[in-house]
């Protein structure tokens, strides 16, 4: 009897599937269930942030990078934040680095729960969701009490942070910080040793310390590999420099490992946000120089001079002395920078953003092929991908 | 610029054919300069050259300066895990030239020359999938240059009768505001003698 040749068969996953994290559309060529290449078309969710940038001033650029990554907003502020100060030539008080680590590193736990619980949500494990989604929404308050929002936090600002913690809110962190450990051992009892969970995930997309390299891989991504880097120790920004933590890696870049190195980073980030409020010095948040930062409500209604920087802050906004800086922190799903071109006038003359996302999307053909159709599911969700940041 | 960059930005210089490269400094970060046809020796060099490992290519993108005589400037941002150093790589091209793919050299730049060719218009010599990225399909135009307008050229919305997105010439109900927001009011105190301050190009024939 002949050999019946399989006609191969091209597979369009996505845009409107739950897996695909948003609005990714992948077209798969099949050969049977196996996968001969995969083509991820993004960009459905560009709304040209990079381009109303170059049309705002340096103060009204802040709120667009809380809708990139939408799960992780301060740290992509903090990228902005440092590369306008870093133009500027300007450093922001102790407490105000204090405050934006402690903001930084929250948010990397609460993204990093919405990755992982999202992620055995996809290769079938449902509970994660539910016990990881309630400490999520502790981080929230936590964000609502000190910025007045939940998600779009527009907190961390070229010259410090907007406002000081409010009374009491060092206290509940520091609560949250005690019970929070056991939420995180619970969750792991429910996956690390799961038959089902380990199934889906070891031995599938492993990607080599080189090839990591080779395809700009960052952040978990690049650990789960086994290379240590992190910019917060490498590269130490704000006042990482002063703080304790561990950098965990993998050993065989699998998805398995990038699983595991998330949830430990979640417990570095713990000590990390321990030790903040431990250190956290009194005194300003924000540098005082008033070209740059506004005066406090109080002093406008006394001085003349203060009303005026007021209002000539919020209209005109500052100038920023012509040159260009490429300035990259840690965001919790890899290296996310900015690079910053000003031309001397009050508004950005470009600025790009290189989001994490966008470089482990490129490399989605490469992770997928010749694996499972069922695999690209667990692949995606290992790289942690929000359409916010990939489509700009 | 710290001495490990400036050390290492000499060694780079010193290296490789004399004008290959010019060094130049930029906020403390180490820039180096160079010409298409010597791209992507420069970009291998870096890559493979034992006091550089520049492994990892993380971004490429372009800042276009309408005015210049070579509009736009391709922007590589190289880093080296080994040693723990940054480096950008620039070169400048025009409208019609090609400036090579990087993607013998590094995979990462497929996707990042893909974005770069939408948003810009800038062409890669030998990518072999330069597709538009993250405009939409038949996107027509390349969005992030200067003289493309904020609003674009078309807008899209659901037609009831017809059942589909039609795509229209944009309307503006009302005229995009441009602020004038630059005042002469930090001007007096900077700028050097008899410098045009802004707004005094209004003034011009007034009197």
């Amino acid at each position: 009897m002949p050999e019946a040749k399989i006609k191969p068969l091209t597979l369009n996953f996505g845009p409107q599937h739950p897996a695909a994290h948003g609005v990714l559309r992948l077209v798969l060529e099949m050969n049977g269930e196996v996968i001969e290449r995969a083509d991820p078309h993004v960009g459905l969710l560009h709304r040209g942030t990079e381009k109303l940038i170059e049309y705002k001033t340096y103060l009204q650029t802040v709120p667009y990078f809380d809708r990139l990554d939408y799960v992780s907003p301060m740290n992509q502020e903090h990228a902005y934040a440092l590369a306008v100060e870093k133009l500027l030539g300007i450093e922001v008080p102790k407490r105000a680095q204090y405050i934006r680590v402690l903001f930084s590193e929250l948010t990397r736990i609460a993204n990093h729960l919405l990755n992982i619980t999202t992620f055995a949500l996809d290769v079938g494990a449902m509970t994660p969701i539910l016990w990881g989604f309630e400490e999520r929404e502790k981080i929230m308050e936590f964000y609502e009490r000190v910025c007045g929002a939940r998600l779009h936090a527009a907190y961390l600002r070229p010259g410090g942070v907007h406002q000081d913690l409010p009374a009491g809110l060092a206290h509940d962190i520091r609560a949250f910080t005690e019970t929070f450990p056991k939420v995180v051992d619970n969750m792991e009892g429910l996956l690390t040793e799961n038959r089902i969970f380990r199934q889906r995930t070891v031995d599938i997309g492993i990607v080599s310390p080189e090839d990591a390299l080779d395809w700009g891989f960052s952040g978990p991504m690049i650990r789960g590999s086994g290379l240590a880097w992190d910019l917060r120790k490498a590269q130490p920004y704000d006042c990482y420099d002063e703080l304790g933590f561990g950098v965990p890696v993998g050993k065989n870049g699998d998805c398995f490992d990038r699983y595991l190195v998330r949830v430990e980073e979640m417990r570095q980030s713990l000590a990390i946000v321990a030790q903040c409020l431990d250190r956290m010095p009194e005194g300003q948040v924000y540098v005082p120089n008033h070209k740059v930062t506004p005066p406090r409500r109080a002093e406008m209604k006394q001085s003349m001079e203060a009303l005026i920087h007021h209002f000539k802050l919020y209209t005109e906004g500052y100038r920023v002395p012509p040159g260009a800086t490429y300035t990259a922190v840690e965001a919790p799903k890899g290296e996310f920078a900015v690079y910053l071109v000003s031309d001397g006038s009050n508004k950005p003359y470009k600025c790009h953003i290189r989001a994490p996302g966008f470089a482990h999307m490129a490399a989605m053909d490469f992770l997928c092929k010749g694996h499972m159709l069922a695999d690209s599911v667990a692949i995606l969700g290992s790289m942690d991908i929000v359409f916010g940041e990939v489509d700009r | 610029m710290d001495r490990a960059s400036q050390e290492l930005g000499e060694q780079i210089k010193e290296s490789l054919p004399e004008g290959m490269v010019a060094i130049a400094e930029d906020s403390g970060e180490l820039v180096l300069r160079t010409g298409i046809d010597s791209l992507l020796r420069l970009l291998s060099f870096l890559k493979d050259d034992q006091s550089c490992r520049f492994t990892c290519l993380v971004d490429v993108t372009a800042v276009d300066w309408p005015e210049r005589e070579q509009r736009f400037e391709v922007v590589y941002n190289l880093l080296s895990v080994t040693h723990n150093q940054r480096v950008r790589v620039t070169v400048e091209t025009g409208e019609e030239t090609p400036v090579p793919s990087a993607i013998p050299v590094f995979n990462a730049a497929n996707w990042l020359e893909r974005e770069v060719w939408d948003l810009y218009g800038i062409f890669f010599d030998k990518h072999p999938d330069l597709r538009r990225i993250l405009t939409d399909y038949g996107f027509e135009g390349h969005p992030l240059r200067k003289d493309f307008p904020l609003t674009g050229y078309v807008e899209v919305r659901y037609d009831e009768e017809q059942k589909r997105v039609v795509y229209e010439p944009v309307q503006m109900i009302q005229e995009f505001r441009r602020f004038d927001f630059e005042s002469p009011w930090e001007g007096i105190l900077n700028a050097k003698n008899n410098a045009l301050l802004p707004g005094d190009e209004k003034t011009v024939g007034l009197d």
